[in-house]
């Protein structure tokens, strides 16, 4: 009986591997996103075809973008004429793979259409509310070519949502001192996690990346000056 | 024998005639073109000074304190040029250009059709007197290019040297003629002045004195030039223009109707294997209005491209710069490429091709300046740093030429890290003091009162933090574009930095740290 086991589970084991080899090659592999926000989506990444929902528009848009770009995608923007291209640089986005849209008008889904033609990362910010039936068409194209949307306000039947809350600005007084860093809670929720996960992340840091929060150091009681002697 | 019969045209100091050709001035300020502080050409009222070719430039200066020194530029050389030999061609067909300012035709043919060799150098230096105004051609006609060459150097506007008088009227000339500096030092010292010495010389021992070049000089000073007057091929026409009869009103009707003109311009340039990726478009107006600009393309134009070009132009200039209807549009290649090397790959182009077709199709909906990309300037103001080139232009700032570079220090600069929404028009906003009164500065750039409440529009925002004054005062030499205001960070109740600047009593939102 062990004798015809082992061999069994040995086939059992292999016949699994090859079938998520294969799966793996047929599901599109993720772009990637800092490891901070990777453990929050339920993919680990952006997954291709797919459209997220930001709640913000700044740091967190450029903290999306940052990972794509530095792998040699390009990026497109449409419809922020404010998109701040300095701080994107320092947020590790390759400005000479940025191509921006900043005020479309009328045709800004025509313009995201055509760009998810062939720039893999596309953000936009729709004017006003966006029909079912829009959102369908643009996701059904966005979908065929493998491509990312994020999208600055709701979007129908996005894949996730990401909320910034509990901000709090560090390096500023009443007076004195300048913004340094920001602690946010950046909150994901998904159609396929009912509960959203969210973490404690710093956006951007003082050179204007995404950093884990570190743990608070125990300050050491310092004595205070003592007369002596 | 020698060569055949060649007639060469030579416009002494053809440097400064081109510069005063390519300016549309006259040159008859005493002017000098010095290429390592030698003088290489001079005007006839520069040389009536005393200036001389090979006079260094600051003793060519002391002899004639008005002269206008000028740089040489050779690419301007044979720009000019190209007008004299095609002003040549029309009449002759067959011309070999030597150099800028030389050029050299076989004078059998032409001067059978005219008469005579005199007539045929008189009528081709009329031809460029009254096409082209450059009275200083002279003309010299020999066997050979080099003798014709010396003959044109002779002095006389016309100097015609009889078939098989080459050798005689090279004779008497000294051998710095050769145009070899070795040579034409060692041979004085070895008692041969003159090139009919120097003929006089036997073929053998001079190769083995001065080798294959030496006997080849030999050849020329003997008046035996073997070499034939070797055409250039006329560059093919790649230019277009299209004149409307009547004026057209309306920008469709333009773009519809240079659609032939334009296929035939791709088709000109594709036939000889050329790629076009630098165009000028030239419009005129009914009232002698002329709109003219350059287009980059980081592919090739295609006709498709070319009538967008043509059409944004037309709207970019309409009411601004043209105010009448069009009555006619150039097209003209500047820069173009070997076809070759713009083929689309066998297995499909790359990632950067559909990159920019689908961009370029996005600027075919919104316009030239839909679609951006940024580069980093200098500057202090976040909006000004950020430079925005449309896609296809070439960029004015960044690591080329520009007047802010990045790199400099900028004191005054907003410290990092840097707000991720930069307006691109400053956003009026108020902030007021607890008390609900304006917050301003006095002039020793004191606050009145912290700030309390910012103002975006119609949120009323408490504010949390702030920091600041930091004075920025810039260009203070000029009063046009002096600036002096002083920023302020911000943050506010809902968590959202603002960066605020407040010049004179007005408060702006710069940018957002959001």
């Amino acid at each position: 009986m062990q004798a015809v086991e082992g061999p069994r589970t040995e086939l059992l084991e292999r016949l699994r591997a090859q079938v998520a080899a294969k799966e793996a090659r047929i599901r599109p592999c993720p772009y990637p996103v800092p490891a901070e926000l990777a453990a929050l989506l339920p993919d680990g990444g952006l997954k291709a075809g797919a459209a997220y929902s930001l709640a913000a528009s700044g740091a967190l848009l450029l903290a999306l973008l940052a990972e794509p770009s530095r792998e040699g995608h390009w990026c497109g923007v449409v419809g922020m004429p404010e998109f701040g291209a300095e701080a994107a640089g320092h947020a590790g986005i390759a400005l000479d793979r940025l191509a921006l849209v900043p005020d479309p008008g009328d045709q800004w889904l025509a313009s995201t259409a055509a760009l998810t033609e062939a720039l893999p990362v596309v953000a936009v910010r729709p004017p006003g509310r966006v029909g079912e039936g829009e959102a369908a068409r643009l996701m059904s194209r966005l979908r065929d070519r493998g491509g990312v949307l994020l999208v600055h306000g709701p979007w129908p039947r996005a894949e996730a949502q990401l909320s910034l809350g509990a901000v709090r600005w560090s390096g500023v007084g009443d007076g004195h001192g300048h913004l340094t860093s920001r602690e946010v809670t950046v909150t994901v929720s998904t159609r396929r996690t009912p509960v959203p996960r969210s973490a404690r992340l710093v956006l951007p840091t003082p050179d204007g990346r995404l950093a884990r929060l570190a743990e608070p150091v125990p300050v050491e009681q310092r004595l205070g000056l003592m007369a002596v002697g | 024998m020698g060569g055949d019969r060649c007639l060469v045209l030579w416009f002494p100091g053809w440097a400064v005639t081109a510069w005063a050709m390519s300016e549309g001035t006259d040159p008859a300020a005493p002017i000098a073109v010095v290429a390592a502080n030698r003088v290489v050409a001079c005007s006839p009222e520069a040389s009536a000074e005393g200036v001389v070719t090979g006079m260094r430039k600051r003793e060519a200066q002391s002899r004639c304190p008005n002269l206008a020194v000028l740089a040489v530029d050779e690419a301007r050389d044979v720009r000019e040029f190209s007008a004299v030999v095609d002003c040549i061609e029309r009449l002759s067909p067959g011309v070999q250009v030597v150099r800028p300012g030389v050029c050299a035709l076989r004078s059998r043919g032409f001067a059978g059709y005219v008469g005579s060799e005199a007539e045929a150098a008189e009528v081709l230096l009329e031809a460029v007197v009254t096409g082209l105004g450059v009275t200083t051609g002279r003309v010299g006609v020999a066997d050979g290019l080099f003798a014709a060459l010396q003959a044109a150097y002779a002095g006389d506007p016309v100097r015609i040297v009889p078939a098989g008088g080459s050798p005689a009227f090279l004779a008497p000339l000294p051998v710095s003629r050769l145009g070899d500096e070795s040579l034409s030092a060692l041979l004085p010292r070895l008692g041969v002045h003159t090139l009919g010495d120097f003929a006089a010389l036997g073929g053998d021992a001079v190769r083995d004195r001065f080798g294959q070049h030496g006997q080849r000089l030999h050849t020329l000073a003997s008046g035996l030039d073997p070499s034939r007057v070797q055409p250039r091929v006329p560059p093919p026409e790649l230019t277009r223009q299209l004149e409307f009869e009547p004026p057209l009103a309306l920008i469709d009707q333009v773009a519809f109707t240079i659609k032939a003109t334009v296929e035939d311009f791709i088709a000109g340039l594709t036939a000889a294997g050329l790629a076009c990726t630098e165009l000028r478009v030239e419009i005129t107006g009914e009232l002698d209005e002329l709109v003219a600009r350059s287009w980059l393309t980081p592919g090739v134009f295609e006709a498709a491209a070319v009538i967008d070009r043509v059409r944004w132009q037309l709207q970019a200039a309409a009411g601004s710069r043209l105010h009448s209807a069009v009555t006619g549009v150039r097209l003209e290649p500047v820069v173009v490429d070997a076809l070759a090397n713009h083929v689309p790959g066998l297995f499909g182009s790359g990632t950067d091709e559909r990159v920019h077709h689908v961009l370029s199709r996005v600027q075919g909906m919104l316009g030239h300046d839909g679609v951006v990309t940024p580069r980093i300037g200098g500057g202090r103001w976040l909006a000004e740093r950020q430079v925005l080139v449309a896609w296809g232009d070439r960029p004015s700032v960044g690591q080329g030429s520009g007047e802010a570079p990045v790199a400099r220090p900028w004191p005054g600069m907003v410290p990092d890290p840097l707000p991720a929404s930069v307006f691109t028009e400053p956003r009026p906003v108020q902030v007021l003091a607890a008390d609900g009164s304006p917050v301003t500065l006095d002039e020793r750039v004191r606050l009145s009162g912290p700030p309390a409440v910012l103002r975006d529009g119609d949120a009323r925002l408490r504010v949390l933090n702030w920091a600041g004054p930091w004075p920025v005062d810039e260009r203070a030499w000029d009063p046009a574009r002096h600036r002096c205001a002083s920023r302020f960070q911000v943050v506010d109740e809902a968590g959202t930095g603002w960066l605020l600047v407040l010049q004179g009593a007005r408060w702006w939102a710069e940018a957002r740290y959001d």
